[in-house]
């Protein structure tokens, strides 16, 4: 692999104009240009022909010296469990010849099948490392569960059992008066988290604000995840999206904060630290 | 006389028998319990409760595998995911914010009776009795009500957290649609947990809450009036909303957490790295 073989240009971009892959157009362009250099060098292309396969084989056991070729001419009688007609090589033979291509001294060189063997196995290819194609996917950087995961874990329970502790220790629930249908607390607010709502039936008529917007708001919440056609992950491929999440975001914690401390008796707009608190968790 | 003499070095020898025999050392003690039937089938082969543990890869994976936990963890995890500021735990937080939940109220329903109405209060009056006279009565309680009202903040914030990390993004999208009906299932504990106290704080908070619900489009006033067991809050209220509370409302939630979970695993573990 000293030099590397150059792609046929015209062949690749015809190929890519097709709609064929990066890779088999490239892989073909590649084939071109050898083909294209066999030509410039005066030689056929093809598969040969029985005679000159004859010659070659002559040649090479001529090459190859005595031994080998006189097994392989005797019909393999003394070694060949099979017949090989003198047209093929025998297994001595083949050995000798792979030996050979890979720069071995032509004793023990053998890679596949020793020289002696009767067995049908032989090397069919070497494939050189650029051929084999990579696999895409990477080996991920992982770590074991337990202890790195499981450990982290622990301690995040253990910090949460101290916070809920800890805080349900100097601060009591809340419990008023018995229930009274008949005595309304001025203001009666929703939960916490519903407040937000709440604030908007000051603005809007209840089936918009109580139903229409939090029933859509949760639908789009949820289809969310089929809008966005956006493949990429990272925050600065992606501003809009975090844009819009971090607008409705900071608006309904603004309407959560309004309904919880700025909505006094009558729910209406107190300052808590003019008319105090009127919230209770 | 012979045959007495004869009986008693029996005796003696049988007893230095039966002594070489008695394990001497806890590790003796340790093997042979390790060894038992009954120790072998409740710890599965290649438990290090019955192996041992040694700081190996072999062991790591096998301390994984040999656990329940096995359900909710792979044997190896992405290296960013350990990050704290990854996921901040918020995901792993809700998941045990709602099992301290389950705990903490199966504790305070050995008190309470969702009961009602003039004359037999009994709500009200568990309550109170919760906090007066129940040994950690009061606590468990408190955990109960500060630990609902961190869930819904934990589940919100794992929302948004899993929503600037792209991370509903194929192949988790099915995923995010169950995160937002599992919010919507944390809001629903908490509001029908909310009316239990039956205090003037639990019915007209549940009040605004119904009466928005009452505005639903065609079949608004039939679901307020089911919700309610009647036309306005009322004992009837009570018993559905604790019905609902302690049972329907979680055995779905835990349904959907199953699928949760499940499916975090099946797509690929957590997202990222970014």
């Amino acid at each position: 692999m000293s030099e590397e073989v150059q792609i046929d240009q015209e062949v690749y971009d015809r190929l890519i104009a097709e709609g064929k892959s990066e890779r088999i157009a490239r892989a073909k362009a590649k084939a071109a240009s050898v083909r294209k250099g066999k030509v410039a060098a005066g030689q056929e292309l093809g598969p040969k022909s029985p005679e000159e396969n004859q010659q070659a084989l002559a040649a090479f056991r001529e090459r190859s010296g005595g031994g080998a070729a006189t097994a392989g001419a005797g019909g393999g009688a003394a070694t060949a469990t099979k017949e090989v007609p003198a047209s093929r090589l025998s297994p001595e033979e083949r050995a000798a010849r792979v030996s050979a291509s890979l720069g071995g001294n032509g004793n023990g060189g053998s890679i596949g099948v020793p020289a002696s063997s009767a067995h049908t196995h032989r090397l069919l290819a070497l494939v050189p490392p650029a051929g084999i194609q990579q696999v895409q996917s990477k080996q991920q950087d992982k770590v074991y569960t337990w202890p790195h995961l499981l450990i982290v874990e622990f301690v995040a329970l253990l910090a949460m059992t101290a916070v809920v502790l800890v805080t349900s220790f100097f601060l009591d629930a809340p419990l008023g008066a018995l229930a009274n249908p008949n005595l309304t607390p001025n203001p009666s607010k929703a939960p916490w988290y519903f407040l937000g709502l709440q604030e908007l039936l000051r603005y809007f008529h209840p089936m918009v604000a109580g139903v229409t917007i939090p029933g859509v708001g949760l639908i789009v919440l949820g289809a969310a995840a089929y809008v966005d056609k956006n493949p990429s992950a990272k925050p600065e491929n992606r501003k809009f999206a975090n844009m819009a999440m971090t607008f409705f975001l900071v608006m309904w914690t603004v309407f959560v904060f309004a309904g919880s401390f700025f909505r006094g008796p009558g729910f209406n707009w107190v300052w808590p630290w003019v008319d105090g608190l009127f919230f209770e968790l | 006389m012979s045959r007495m003499s004869d009986f008693l070095s029996d005796v003696k020898q049988r007893r230095e028998e039966l002594k070489a025999k008695r394990p001497s050392s806890f590790g003796e003690v340790k093997t042979s319990v390790q060894d038992n039937v009954i120790w072998k089938s409740i710890f599965r082969p290649g438990s290090i409760y019955r192996k041992g543990y040694r700081d190996t890869s072999r062991d790591r994976a096998l301390a994984a595998m040999n656990n329940v936990l096995y359900h909710l963890h792979p044997v190896k995890v992405k290296r960013h995911g350990l990050k704290l500021t990854y996921t901040y735990c918020l995901g792993g937080l809700s998941f045990f914010l709602f099992i301290l939940l389950t705990i903490t109220g199966i504790f305070l329903m050995f008190f309470y009776r969702p009961t009602a109405g003039a004359g037999s209060e009994l709500a009200y009056l568990d309550m109170r009795n919760l906090s007066a006279s129940v040994t950690f009565g009061n606590l468990v309680r408190n955990m109960h009500r500060w630990g609902a009202h961190l869930m819904v903040f934990t589940v919100f914030l794992h929302m948004a957290r899993v929503f600037y990390h792209g991370a509903y993004k194929p192949p988790r999208e099915f995923n995010w649609v169950v995160g937002v009906i599992l919010l919507t299932l944390t809001l629903l504990l908490s509001f029908t947990g909310y009316l239990l106290p039956w205090d003037q704080l639990a019915i007209w908070a549940v009040t605004v809450g119904t009466e928005m619900m009452g505005f639903t489009p065609v079949f608004g006033k039939q679901v307020q009036f089911v919700l309610l067991g009647g036309v306005e809050i009322g004992p009837n209220t009570l018993l559905r909303w604790y019905v609902l509370h302690v049972l329907f409302v979680p055995f779905v939630t835990v349904i959907f957490l199953a699928v949760h979970f499940w499916r975090i695993r099946k797509d690929g573990g957590i997202s990222g790295p970014l």
